[in-house]
């Protein structure tokens, strides 16, 4: 049906793609399997014609293709849903699946009557029993994604693509859902599966596609695969920094978490179920989960940002600390490098200097005024120490690489000198030798005495660096190990949610 | 490649100052059409106008930097200066406590720049407490502190509040009209706030990143709360030294000067989604504003195709920013 070849993608620098080599199989349910930034969600991208500039081909039906952009991959007959939906909660479920190609009468009017018996006619072919004038804002997510199905089917799409589609949905609308895909198998439809979690793979997928580090690494036929097998294809990456650890280091002292739960608005699950660990001076204590295990929130809870909905203890060095928001918890001595630089990390807008000194401003005034000559050489300092490369501290920070942008967020939280250093995915998006230098400045500062929490969703990375080792999966801790305890296979165990 | 560097430097020296060549090129043009335009009494004027503006959009400049806005400044330019010329001539009588409270020039001013302030609190108190959209919040404000000072002048002006109290809006300061005194002073002490004190520095990191700056431990309510204070203590500014050149507080003065201010906040280079901007560009802005204004005037440009015009030149202000902000 499809076959994509060599296809590599580069973004500012850093490969997310190489040569990959991928075939969708008409009614065949494909999986394409591999760990957070593996490259998954980029190739989808590139097959659904949202990134056009990439190099290799795609050769759909025997015919070469290169998608300008999503229309025309929509015109060819592919098909994707995303993980957040992209439908327009106000408008009724007919509204959203004609959106952009409404039926209009001889006079340039919109012919509801015959867009609404279509959807009907849609919706009935899904079992989806519900009145096509209804909003989408009053569904469930899992009818939403029906809805979006139904859209994909009326542009008479030959692959489906769908990214994650039963993260947010419940048991048993994953059975419906279920049920739905089994029948697109039956009508020939290619459906490109992406998805965490093994045990529905097994359920529902006839062949499968690895992806590691933007390398295809084998497919084949899921009959005859165990959960083992995936795995060990999964991982399997090699270690360039291992640490050793010839001090013996404490695993308590400095921070103990007790219980910590967190609220969702306007849902029953909890985000964070009872959380407890604790965190000695100099060790580094990695956390893994998969995408929706909830360490983020984790962290952004310890560090107050969710004081309306949290609930549970942090004592710091024997002290019961009260966090009600991110002053407290700096005060308190804890400092997080969030997950998005971009996002939540830097004011890009603003240079090196302003960035690196945001978070210490009190010190570096007299008489309510700032002195540029203090922030200058706090900036200069840890530009310095960090090697944060740039042609001054004046350099704005929004052209910066990412691996230089990562060291302006450290530097930052840095300067505050914390006792506790929270890091979230403190290598995302940045190219290898930046990973190595962060790795090396992470093993400095524990031996500084700093405790350094360390989320991650990269296992070599874990395994490298960590002291000990946490993991998640929805929303609990599933499973500590020591660090030479620690292997992939059991991290990775741990970590997968048994939702089925 | 060097050619190329050298352009770019080029580039970006002219879109620096880009706001002042275009004063100059336009002050050239006009005085080469009128011969009133370069003489020092119009040019006293032209700044005498302006300083009510350039006082209301300093603080609007402030409020824009976080990535809000503030609509209610007019409003509040005439309830303040309503309430100080009320204060001065009146005072307040309490009839039933036998009570008479009567006011100095100096007792009416704290108290309506005490007013000012306490509508702009309360401006920011709304739209962080309830997350108001400012747009909203201060929209809001600008119907009830317009129909406050409907209430408080019931619907006349309050005029001869004494020469005093006159000369701070008309009088003279060692050669240079008071009001511009005025002006200049806030405009040196924005600049100080906005360049050398952590409460500027947070302003552009909200507007900046907001995520990002209440990671930063920053109190974002707090400097919200403070920006629009002090948006609405400048308003009151604006309003008394109006009061005070017209010798009468006027129930519908500062109709529409809330855009008169957005435009000088625009034209002077300040992004309206926050953090990219200052307060000597809205200076600039205002005084290229002003300059139209004077220079259609003596022209004998219609006041019809005067709003025309200056509608044009902020669209282009804008299309010229975003030009720059792209490189």
């Amino acid at each position: 049906m499809l076959v994509a070849e060599n296809i590599t993608k580069k973004f500012s620098g850093v490969t997310a793609l190489d040569n990959v080599y991928l075939e969708l199989h008409a009614g065949k349910v494909n999986a394409i399997i591999g760990e957070n930034g593996a490259g998954k969600s980029t190739l989808m991208k590139i097959l659904s014609g949202v990134y056009t500039d990439y190099d290799g081909r795609i050769v759909l039906k025997n015919q070469p293709v290169r998608f300008q952009n999503t229309k025309q991959a929509q015109a060819l007959g592919i098909a994707i849903i995303h993980q957040e939906l992209n439908l327009i909660p106000y408008l009724s479920i007919t509204e959203n699946i004609f959106l952009g190609r409404e039926i209009t009468n001889t006079l340039g009017l919109l012919d509801k009557k015959q867009m609404r018996s279509q959807t009907l006619a849609l919706l009935k072919r899904l079992k989806l029993d519900i009145d096509p004038d209804t909003k989408i804002s009053s569904l469930k997510v899992g009818q939403q994604q029906v809805v979006e199905i139904a859209k994909a089917l009326l542009l008479d799409a030959e692959i489906i693509i769908m990214d994650e589609p039963t993260s947010a949905i419940s048991e048993s609308e994953v059975e419906v859902l279920f049920d739905i895909i089994a029948q697109l198998k039956k009508e020939n439809k290619a459906i490109a599966y992406i998805s965490h979690k093994l045990d529905e793979l097994f359920k529902i997928a006839d062949r499968y596609i690895v992806l590691r580090d933007g390398k295809t690494i084998e497919s084949g036929d899921m009959q005859g695969m165990t959960h083992d097998s995936i795995i060990q294809k999964m991982v399997g990456r090699e270690i360039k920094i291992v640490r050793n650890s010839n001090t013996e280091k404490k695993s308590s002292g400095l921070l103990s978490v007790n219980n910590i739960s967190l609220k969702q608005q306007s849902k029953k699950d909890d985000l964070l179920k009872n959380i407890s660990f604790s965190l000695g001076k100099g060790e580094i204590l990695g956390v893994f989960g998969l995408m929706g295990a909830g360490r983020t929130e984790l962290m952004e809870t310890i560090f107050g940002l969710h004081a309306k909905h949290a609930s549970g203890d942090v004592v710091i060095e024997g002290k019961k600390e009260n966090i009600q928001s991110p002053q407290d918890a700096i005060n308190a001595g804890l400092a997080l490098v969030p997950e998005d630089r971009k996002k939540d990390g830097l004011v890009l807008d603003l240079d090196i200097r302003t960035n690196i000194c945001l978070t210490t401003l009190s010190d570096l005034q007299t008489m309510g005024l700032l002195e540029r000559k203090k922030e200058t050489a706090l900036a200069k300092k840890y530009i310095g120490e960090l090697r944060i490369k740039s042609s001054s501290d004046k350099q704005p920070t929004k052209n910066l690489s990412g691996g230089n942008q990562q060291k302006i967020v450290l530097a930052k939280w840095l300067a505050t000198k914390p006792k506790i250093l929270m890091l979230d995915e403190p290598t995302r998006g940045i190219d290898i030798n930046a990973k190595n230098e962060i790795y090396k400045l992470i093993l400095q500062l524990a031996d500084e005495g700093l405790g350094i929490i360390m989320v991650s969703s990269e296992l070599p990375e874990i395994l490298a660096i960590s002291d000990r080792v946490l993991v998640m999966a929805e929303g609990a801790i599933t499973a500590e190990f020591a660090a030479n305890e620690a292997t992939e296979d059991a991290i990775l165990k741990a970590a997968i949610p048994k939702i089925i | 490649m060097e050619t190329a560097i050298n352009r770019k430097k080029y580039r970006q020296t002219i879109s620096r100052f880009q706001s002042l060549i275009a004063l100059f090129i336009l002050c050239f043009v006009i005085s080469l059409l009128s011969d009133k335009f370069l003489t020092a009494t119009n040019i006293w004027n032209v700044m005498r106008q302006i300083s009510v503006n350039i006082c209301i959009s300093v603080g609007m400049t402030l409020v824009v930097l976080t990535a809000g806005i503030d609509l209610s400044v007019g409003s509040i330019l005439a309830l303040c200066g309503a309430i100080t010329a009320g204060l001065l001539k009146n005072g307040i009588e309490i009839p039933s406590h036998n009570l008479y409270i009567g006011f100095t020039i100096f007792g009416a001013i704290i108290t309506g720049l005490l007013g000012g302030s306490l509508l702009g609190w309360f401006n920011g108190w709304a739209i962080t407490k309830f997350k108001v959209p400012p747009f909203a919040a201060t929209l809001a404000m600008l119907t009830i502190a317009r129909g406050l000072t409907m209430l408080w002048t019931k619907g006349f002006p309050i005029s001869n509040l004494g020469e005093k109290f006159a000369s701070l809006g008309t009088g003279w300061f060692l050669g240079i009209p008071s009001p511009v005194w005025i002006s200049g002073i806030i405009v040196f002490i924005a600049i100080i706030i906005t360049n050398k004190t952590k409460l500027g520095r947070y302003i552009y990191a909200i507007g900046g990143n907001e995520s990002a700056a209440t990671l930063s431990g920053i109190n974002i309510k707090k400097i919200k709360i403070a920006v629009y204070t002090i948006a609405g203590a400048l308003a009151a500014v604006g309003g008394i030294l109006v009061t005070s050149r017209l010798d009468a507080a006027q129930p519908n003065a500062g109709t529409g000067y809330e855009l008169d201010s957005i435009a000088a906040v625009v034209i002077g280079g300040t992004s309206l989604s926050g953090g990219r901007g200052s307060v000597m560009g809205t200076v600039l802005g205002a005084v290229i504003i002003g300059v139209l204004n004077n220079g259609l005037v003596l022209l004998n440009v219609s006041p019809f195709w005067q709003q025309v015009v200056k509608g044009f030149v902020i669209l282009i202000a804008v299309v010229i920013d975003k030009a720059n902000a792209k490189e």
